[in-house]
């Protein structure tokens, strides 16, 4: 039983940073159509930057040092994901096969400037000790950092969602998700809500960035990329453009990675979630939930 | 482009077939270009490489120029050629000519199934649920079932099942000749395929598939068919990599892999007769020769902010790529037309159904 819990709080941690990285996806291909490959790079640059700040504070206390680490990285990652919206990706208006290889070419070229910079090797990232420590629920010794994760992806998911329900901005990202021509026929530039939704998916990547330094306590440059193929499969899942969907299925690809990998063998997680994708594509071609937020 | 007829089409590549297979024979020094002059091992390497990729590029363009299918698994059914020729030789200890039978079975088997799935989604999701599968054939050769795939340390060949003229640093100029024919017989396929009358139903799929099923035909087969022939070509082009290396490495059946073919087909043109071919072969000179520049004088004497990104190869190439999508939007075959091709217009269009 406690390793069951174990496991399952661990496939929620997991199901969480799954959720911050799809939930941008999700949005951005939502509401302009884009497949978004660089966003592994917006978690990179984000948990990289955290890093940075990290190892620039040397002489500071950990706690501090680590939420400024943490803000650095969250401001970091959606300033540049908001600077490849203005600069790379609205020169390309409508064309979106172009725009989709802008991508492409941005997340290998951001990998690669990485590792040039900083190296290929992982880096281990400062945090504080109370995350390294273990809380006993139930008999079950679970790692305290799967806390913050589950937390945050739910203080994360709340705040978008209180945002698309409550705010001008929300609405009309809501509504160009559902008809683009027309909320620009009533005369709203949806172009702005574009680097809105860019820049708040960069922020929502590097969150998924600061917790995956936690999560792995290190930070190397494979890492966005890695996490992407399964925020991919997440969103797909959950149905392109659907908030909720995205969650929900984080949750599910979180947990059946965990158990599988745990009761069958490890490794077999990973192929359990590809396994998953066909059945549920073949089943409802439109992923779970074809509604949005 | 003016369509060539008859024999006249075949004209330039018979003469480029021709002089390819001269290179082995003539020491000419081309400076900056290649290290050394090119009938030497490590330029015939560099060059056979070259050419393995052009033609890798162009059964990646087969999928995505010409039937519209963007497939981000194609790295899948290149490693099944790498890894399964080379379990089957050094694991089973089998015959070299019964690891390729046994290959070209798996090539054509395996695409097969995973195609018939795939292809019930269309758009996004076929990208999605492609790049899944080549995700598993990629965790499954980190598993190491068995010990046959060696793991993340990949997998060397055992030589003495393979014939001798394909073994050793003096048969180079013999494998730089299968390189070459590998190119030349995916060239004549690709060309032979696009043109015959499947060929014909491909593109029309890319430009509107709507209208293929109004007239009565089932783009699903059509599309299956493209697919298999695709991943089969891109098997034999595993098979030609494992003879040029030696060996089975991770690296190809990483999605990473799959990206690097896309760059390639679009820095070169894609539904084009030499644009994926052009691209590849440029994409992986320039990859090379970047690496061994990095590591030049005139590299090391500039300051670090510009010496950093030169070390790795794969900036320069990225940053490339995103200026051809910029400024060159059909490819650096089409460099000089002004008009937008319709290809990617029509091929946007498919990806926003």
């Amino acid at each position: 039983m406690s390793t069951f819990l174990l496991l399952t709080i661990t496939g929620l941690g997991l199901g969480a940073m799954y959720f911050l990285i799809a939930s941008g996806l999700s949005l951005i291909y939502g509401l302009m159509g884009i497949l978004n490959f660089a966003h592994g790079a917006f978690l990179t640059v984000g948990a990289y930057a955290m890093w940075f700040t990290e190892s620039k504070l040397g002489g500071v206390a950990v706690l501090p040092r680590f939420l400024l680490g943490a803000l650095v990285g969250l401001v970091v990652g959606g300033v540049f994901a908001a600077l490849v919206e203005l600069f790379l990706i609205r020169p390309l208006y409508r064309r979106h096969i172009e725009q989709v290889l802008v991508t492409v070419g941005l997340a290998l070229a951001t990998v690669a400037l990485v590792t040039a910079i900083w190296g290929n090797d992982a880096r281990s990232v400062p945090a504080p000790a109370w995350l390294g420590k273990t809380t006993t629920v139930a008999g079950a010794h679970i790692p305290n950092d799967r806390w913050i994760e589950i937390v945050t992806a739910g203080v994360v998911l709340f705040a978008l969602n209180l945002f698309l329900r409550r705010t001008r901005y929300g609405l009309i990202i809501r509504a160009g998700v559902e008809n683009r021509a027309m909320v620009t026929a009533l005369g709203i530039d949806v172009r702005r809500a574009f680097t809105l939704v860019f820049a708040l998916g960069g922020v929502a990547a590097a969150v998924a960035g600061v917790l995956s330094n936690v999560y792995f306590s290190t930070v190397d440059p494979q890492r966005g990329t890695s996490l992407l193929i399964f925020a991919f499969i997440v969103v797909v899942i959950g149905g392109l453009g659907s908030l909720r969907g995205t969650a929900g299925s984080a949750v599910v690809v979180g947990l059946v990675q965990q158990y599988a990998n745990y009761y069958a063998s490890s490794g077999l997680g990973d192929l359990s979630v590809v396994l998953l994708l066909g059945i549920v594509l073949l089943i409802r071609p439109r992923g779970l939930s074809g509604s949005f937020a | 482009m003016t369509r060539l007829t008859g024999l006249r089409r075949w004209v330039v590549p018979a003469v480029a077939l021709v002089a390819l297979a001269l290179v082995p024979q003539f020491a000419i020094d081309i400076p900056y270009v290649f290290k050394s002059t090119i009938n030497t091992p490590g330029t015939l390497q560099l060059l056979a490489l070259c050419l393995l990729f052009g033609g890798l590029a162009l059964t990646y363009d087969l999928l995505f120029g010409f039937t519209g299918l963007l497939s981000f698994g194609h790295a899948l059914y290149f490693a099944v050629g790498v890894y399964v020729t080379c379990i089957a030789i050094t694991k089973w200890h089998w015959g070299f000519v019964a690891a390729l039978a046994f290959t070209a079975l798996v090539g054509v088997l395996l695409p097969l199934l995973l195609g018939a799935v795939s292809l019930r989604v269309g758009g996004i999701a076929f990208a999605m649920v492609t790049l899944a599968f080549a995700q598993a054939g990629s965790i499954l050769v980190f598993k190491n079932p068995h010990k046959w795939t060696g793991g993340e340390e990949g997998l060397g060949t055992d030589y003495t099942k393979l014939p001798d003229a394909l073994v050793g640093i003096f048969n180079t100029k013999n494998l730089y000749w299968v390189a070459l024919g590998y190119a030349a017989v995916v060239f004549v396929v690709v060309q032979w395929a696009t043109s015959s009358s499947p060929g014909h139903i491909w593109q029309a799929i890319r430009e509107n598939e709507l209208r293929v099923e109004v007239l009565g035909l089932r783009p699903y087969a059509y599309k299956l068919m493209a697919f298999v022939l695709a991943s089969f070509l891109a098997t034999g082009g595993g098979v030609v990599y494992l003879l040029l290396l030696g060996g089975a490495t991770t690296e190809v059946t990483s999605a990473n892999f799959t990206l690097t073919l896309l760059v390639m087909v679009v820095i070169g043109g894609t539904g084009t007769r030499y644009g994926a071919l052009i691209g590849g072969i440029l994409y992986t000179w320039a990859n090379q020769r970047l690496g061994d520049a990095s590591s030049s004088h005139a590299v090391s004497r500039l300051p670090n902010v510009l010496r950093t990104p030169l070390q790795q190869p794969l900036f320069v190439l990225g940053v490339l790529f995103i200026l051809v999508v910029f400024f060159v939007p059909g490819g650096l075959v089409r460099i000089g037309r002004l008009r937008r091709p319709r290809t990617l217009q029509r091929l946007q269009e498919a990806m926003q159904k």
